[in-house]
């Protein structure tokens, strides 16, 4: 079973197509770069997996069931554009709340070991408004990872983070990848999306032009994939 | 695993309210003000308040409670909670169930802390109290589901300030009638009256239709 | 085609309001108790009868677009409420004139007028929703909603009448409990009816009209954005 089947999916602002039939098999384990210009549809379609918006046509399989089901969103994590946590809350208040909301048996064990992980047990009782920038991105990251997800969504995950958080991220990614996760991210930044991925999907102007496993081309150069399959 | 999830979304909004108090201070000044200024405005020694004393404190609480259910979805917008929670297991209507209850209890005590204010500053005061708590809840309910559910829907729009108030008065008003004229009975120890059955026939009716759309208004 | 239906449906309706006025100005003879200001009744009652009805339809093609997802839905819905607004206007305007002379009050608070005002305010607070969302589909899905929420408010006025002692007349249609006039004094509300009805068509035509533009002129302009 593929970990995500997305099959003919269109979504339209009006009467005016943003995705149009949008087709992409993710095996599991795999670690999908989903690439693309401003505009392409990236977050588009990052969104529907997520279930924060539905297709117009078409379907969303995470491991077998719809996107939207709860038992999917179980299984889902996201780390978006905002960091998703509450400034008036502390760190450890924050990640247990969201330990509890996805069920976990011991959601403040949970949430102090994630701390750990992330190197802010020292501050987990400070609130979330009082931490700085890179800080913050620490518990979003933690946030994302806490509950353990089978599929990861990445939205620009580089980008706006400091050296300290992206060393926390990529090796948190590195250690799903060593468990046999799925993860899909979607970025500008091509160099160290290629280095992470094991395929990659372009997108343009909403149509997938691209799919296909990461090639030592794309590594080596990394303006052959937009010029080959891109419209310039 | 509903009612829990309900239950955690409603402690959230409680706890979060009971750091900041940013609603809260706003509401009870805010009931506080008006209840002075109608002081003012009306000589409150006279007769006449017992006929729109009611109607007085049915204003004052929908007016403070806005400031409550206005905040209810909007403060999920900070850093793109609302995202973060509609991605989570959290279905849309416990989600809502949540936050209502929530919006319900911090409503609700702001409208028990405004009464000895009114009673003091009107001399008036209901001669059983159990009916007029009770239309106290019927009525902050039907308040409750409709502000809440107008929160979610206009939470993404740019103009949410004025489309707020102007969708969600308007529903109100038929709660807010059969409120004030409810408890225009009890102030003056009458029976309740037909009030009460409009007004649980519009909770229950407004809740199940609040239920059914609030994934529609959430998810695009 | 549609011009044709349009000019077509609009003598129609001429004619027969123009014979409609006929029989009410010059045959019927002046009421019993209100004199000669009782013929607003001929047009307050099938103002209110196509504005209620009006936001009926406004909900059930609402309801239509959240099961097919299909703009058109929307538009018929949009459509049909903004021209029963206009008709709830002119119910609420005909009956304060009415009530003017007959209670000596422009407006009264009873359970009925209140009822449809509130309703008034709640359609207006639709249309106004509708002006604030850019994107077509949440547009209509937001407008859903509230058309779906408002029309309970609808039924509520609908009903104002039999559940509260109100000022507001009682049921005088004889398809209401309760109702009938005198004879020959009902048959032209439902003339009107008829007439204003072909007219509600026409405007319903034109927006609906209006509403497929309006969608293509925004498809193109996000069109021309994504280049």
């Amino acid at each position: 079973m593929n970990a995500l089947e997305i099959a003919d999916v269109w979504k339209y602002y009006g009467d005016f197509p943003a995705l149009r039939e949008v087709a992409l098999n993710i095996e599991p384990g795999s670690t999908m770069a989903l690439l693309g210009r401003n505009g392409a549809g990236k977050t588009t379609l990052l969104r529907i997996i997520a279930g924060l918006s539905r297709p117009s046509r078409g379907s969303i399989k995470i491991q077998g069931a719809d996107a939207r089901d709860q038992s999917t969103r179980q299984r889902i994590g996201v780390l978006g554009h905002g960091i998703a946590l509450y400034d008036e809350l502390s760190a450890i208040e924050n990640l247990t709340l969201f330990g509890k909301l996805y069920g976990l048996p011991d959601p403040r064990k949970r949430a102090d070991e994630m701390l750990e992980r992330v190197g802010l047990s020292r501050v987990r009782d400070g609130l979330a408004r009082e931490f700085s920038r890179g800080m913050r991105q620490r518990l979003a990251v933690g946030r994302a990872f806490l509950h353990d997800p089978e599929v990861l969504l990445l939205d620009e995950p580089f980008t706006a983070l400091d050296d300290r958080a992206i060393a926390v991220l990529q090796s948190m990614i590195q250690s799903m990848r060593d468990r046999g996760r799925t993860i899909i991210m979607s970025t500008h930044q091509l160099r160290e999306a290629l280095e992470l991925a094991s395929h990659v999907a372009l997108l343009q102007r909403g149509q997938i032009v691209h799919t296909g496993e990461r090639t030592q081309q794309m590594l080596d150069d990394t303006g052959w994939l937009y010029r080959t399959y891109g419209d310039n | 695993m509903f009612l829990r999830q309900v239950w955690t979304i409603a402690a959230k909004d409680l706890h979060s309210e009971l750091r900041t108090k940013e609603a809260w201070n706003a509401s009870i000044a805010f009931s506080v003000v008006i209840l002075l200024l109608f002081a003012f405005a009306f000589d409150p020694s006279s007769d006449q308040i017992r006929e729109f004393g009611s109607g007085l404190l049915w204003m004052t609480y929908a007016f403070a409670g806005a400031l409550v259910l206005n905040r209810s979805f909007a403060r999920e917008l900070q850093n793109d909670c609302l995202d973060a929670l509609i991605a989570s297991p959290v279905s849309s209507p416990a989600l809502f169930v949540g936050k209502a209850l929530a919006n319900f209890m911090m409503l609700f005590a702001v409208e028990l802390f405004s009464l000895p204010v009114f009673g003091l500053f009107y001399n008036t005061w209901p001669p059983r109290f159990a009916p007029l708590l009770l239309v106290m809840v019927l009525g902050t309910w039907a308040l409750t589901i409709i502000g809440t559910l107008f929160s979610a829907l206009t939470v993404n729009l740019r103009l949410r300030e004025l489309m707020l108030p102007t969708l969600v008065y308007p529903m109100m008003i038929p709660v807010l009638i059969a409120a004030m004229t409810i408890t225009t009975n009890v102030l003056a120890g009458n029976a309740m009256g037909f009030g009460v059955r409009f007004l649980v026939a519009f909770d229950i009716i407004f809740t199940m239709l609040a239920v059914v759309f609030v994934d529609t208004v959430l998810v695009g | 085609m549609r011009e044709k239906i349009i000019i077509g449906l609009a003598l129609f309706a001429g004619a027969l309001l123009a014979w409609n006025m006929n029989t009410i100005f010059t045959q019927l003879p002046d009421e019993l108790n209100q004199g000669a200001i009782y013929r607003i009744i001929y047009f307050h009652v099938p103002a209110n009868i196509l504005g209620m009805s009006g936001f009926g339809l406004g909900m059930l093609f609402s309801i239509g677009y959240l099961v097919t997802k299909d703009l058109r839905y929307d538009a018929l819905a949009a459509s049909v409420t903004e021209v029963s607004l206009v008709f709830a206007s002119i119910g609420l305007a005909t009956g304060s004139i009415w009530a003017r002379i007959i209670w000596g009050v422009w407006w009264a608070w009873d359970y009925r007028l209140t009822s449809w005002l509130v309703c008034w305010l709640i359609f207006g607070g639709y249309l106004m929703l509708r002006r604030a969302v850019d994107e077509p589909n949440q547009r209509a899905r937001f407008a859903a909603v509230v058309s779906v929420l408002g029309s309970v408010n609808a039924y509520i006025s609908y009903k104002s009448i039999e559940w509260w002692t109100t000022q507001h007349p009682q049921p005088v249609l004889s398809i209401r409990n309760g109702g009938g006039m005198a004879e020959g004094m009902e048959a032209p509300i439902w003339w009107n009816v008829l007439a204003l009805a072909c007219f509600s068509i026409i405007l319903v035509m034109v927006r609906m009209r209006q509403e497929s533009f309006a969608r293509e002129i925004d498809t193109l302009r996000r069109m021309a954005h994504a280049q």
